[in-house]
């Protein structure tokens, strides 16, 4: 086996001076980056009572309610809680309906190549970004203000929320649109609004229709959540069973919520390549 | 200029055609019935959520009328023409911003640890051995599901009212999603490196330290400021369970009509969230320079 010859270490210093001789800055950019974050990290630890004993209890504390948790029993509100699911699973879909059929025109309004104008798009486009400032669960609780507690208030939060959300992402759909298509239509003698429908919908909408079944798949999680504060569905039932400790139950419920949200994860997978064919989704 | 259009005779022209509207006629009914589906699907969820449009219809003034009254002082003023009494309690919010950035900001990066130390044994590629990498997928997967209000839920009950509670709940949820999208960076690495580690004998964990990690920590750090970013919005509504931030001062103020005060929270919030959607989207392009980024 023949040897490699050895290099000079010097004589590799100066064939490389790039490698060996970095100026301070790039070498100590990174670890004093590091240290800057641990420093916040350990200011943050302080700052929010972190203490080990604090820790260590609540640790046991957990591993206490995660025995209660065993086995996982409904008890007998079994049919009460799948009602519950089908209650959640309601305001997903229709919440996201909604906020897609809502959303279409209002993207028009904000895609580059349909209002050229930045006049014009720049307050609609604020307009969406100050409603996705908003998190759905402080939309329920103001629709639970408006209409009442219950599901409706969750389905129009979701709405909203979403709405915010779609202007985006379907006026980013359109701005990726093909323009050749549109000027075909154009050329032929088509007016504006022919050109949307017969240039542009076609382009995009398989696009949108794959972005409102992921949207409904993350839904069907944020649905379970609006509950918390009131706004119907399983969540409700979960937040009042942590609440008085049925910890059987609470399991049984988060178990019930995994499998609903696998459930559809699989269906609307089906369903998005059955729409777009087998590519990647934008 | 002109040209013929060439026709093909008859019998030809009639049997394509027919071909042709029959797959029309075939894709029209399709999309007729599904819709019909969807439809039916729609109103059977209508049903299930108790929609009513009367409700709906007769409250809706209130919605607008919700907005009218965020924006009015309690002088009957609009809140613009006095910052100081529409602000009031701004040093106690500053502050429960601060703590709310810090419960994200300590929750990402807890997370973040966690996902990466895990990350390798959930990648198809590096993981040591398949049930590992069944058990950590599976342990990921939970994690993510789970909506993190509802780890903190259960946590505010083992660790107390209080921050804490927020920050673990953030921490375990981050690990989930973090975990999922660094072992999918991971999986699309160059494996050439790879094997020239190994090809020197070199032991598991030093194939991952000096042929994997090279080629992945700029994209770690990439989704790690972009959950940053969305943790940030989570730990807005923590405090609605009690697990700290600026979330309690918010829910308290709408169930108890403080309209004003919410009108200032919401901007508050909004407006933080959107100088750390900046600032991090500068820090992401500074580092990176444009590559690795979703």
């Amino acid at each position: 086996m023949t040897r490699l010859p050895a290099e000079d270490p010097a004589r590799l210093r100066e064939r490389y001076p790039d490698v060996f001789n970095r100026p301070a800055s790039a070498r100590l950019a990174t670890p004093l980056m590091l240290a800057l974050a641990l420093a916040i990290f350990i200011i943050g630890l302080v700052d929010l009572d972190f203490s080990p004993s604090r820790l260590i209890a609540g640790i046991s504390q957990l591993g206490w309610i995660t025995m209660m948790m065993l086995p996982p029993d409904p008890g007998s509100s079994l049919p009460a809680y799948l009602s519950a699911l089908g209650e959640t699973l309601s305001i997903a879909l229709l919440g996201t309906t909604i906020a897609a059929v809502a959303a279409l025109p209002i993207s028009l309004l904000a895609a580059r190549n349909i209002i050229p104008s930045a006049l014009l798009r720049f307050p609609v486009r604020r307009f969406l970004d100050s409603i996705r400032g908003v998190d759905t669960l402080i939309w329920a609780l103001v629709w639970i203000n408006v209409v009442g507690l219950g599901p409706f208030a969750g389905v129009l939060a979701i709405a909203v929320a979403d709405f915010g959300a779609f202007g985006k992402l379907f006026s980013e759909a359109i701005e990726a649109a093909d323009r050749r298509e549109v000027e075909g239509i154009r050329a032929s003698g088509g007016s504006k609004l022919h050109e949307i429908r017969f240039g542009l919908m076609p382009q995009v909408l398989p696009v949108i229709a794959g972005q409102v079944l992921y949207f409904i798949e993350s839904n069907t999680r944020s649905a379970t959540i609006i509950g918390i504060v009131g706004a119907g569905g399983i969540g409700l039932q979960l937040a009042e069973q942590i609440r008085v400790l049925e910890w059987q139950k609470v399991s049984f419920l988060i178990l019930m919520i995994l499998v609903a949200v696998a459930a559809i994860d699989w269906v609307s997978n089906r369903l998005r390549f059955a729409i777009i064919g087998r590519r990647a989704i934008a | 200029m002109t040209s013929a259009v060439s026709i093909l005779p008859e019998q030809q022209l009639a049997a394509l055609s027919d071909t042709y509207r029959s797959a029309v006629r075939r894709k029209r009914l399709r999309a007729l019935l599904s819709t019909a589906l969807f439809l039916a699907a729609l109103t059977l969820a209508a049903v299930g959520s108790e929609v009513n449009l009367k409700t709906f219809f007769t409250h809706f003034g209130n919605f607008v009328g919700y907005f009218d009254r965020i924006l009015t002082l309690e002088d009957h003023t609009r809140v613009w023409t006095n910052f100081g009494e529409w602000f009031w309690g701004w040093k106690s919010w500053l502050k429960l911003l601060g703590e709310t950035i810090l419960v994200s900001y300590v929750g990402t990066l807890i997370g973040a640890v966690l996902a990466f130390s895990l990350n390798f044994f959930a990648a198809d590629n590096t993981s040591p051995a398949p049930w590992l990498r069944f058990v950590v997928r599976r342990g990921l997967e939970f994690s993510r599901t789970v909506p993190s209000i509802v780890f903190a839920l259960i946590f505010v009950m083992a660790f107390g009212l209080g921050p804490m509670a927020g920050v673990l709940a953030i921490a375990i949820h981050s690990t989930g999603a973090l975990g999922k999208l660094f072992s999918e960076i991971v999986e699309n690495i160059d494996m050439k490196p790879v094997e020239g580690v190994r090809s020197t004998g070199a032991s598991w964990l030093s194939c991952m330290r000096f042929a994997v990690l090279p080629q992945v920590t700029a994209g770690y750090a990439s989704y790690a400021l972009l959950r940053f970013e969305i943790n940030v919005r989570e730990a807005s509504v923590m405090g609605f369970v009690g697990a700290g931030g600026i979330g309690q001062e918010l829910v308290v103020a709408i169930r108890k009509f403080y309209y004003s005060d919410v009108s200032a929270i919401l901007i508050t919030i909004i407006v933080t969230v959107f100088l750390i959607d900046i600032a991090t989207g500068w820090l992401r392009a500074r580092l990176f320079g444009g590559e690795a980024r979703s």
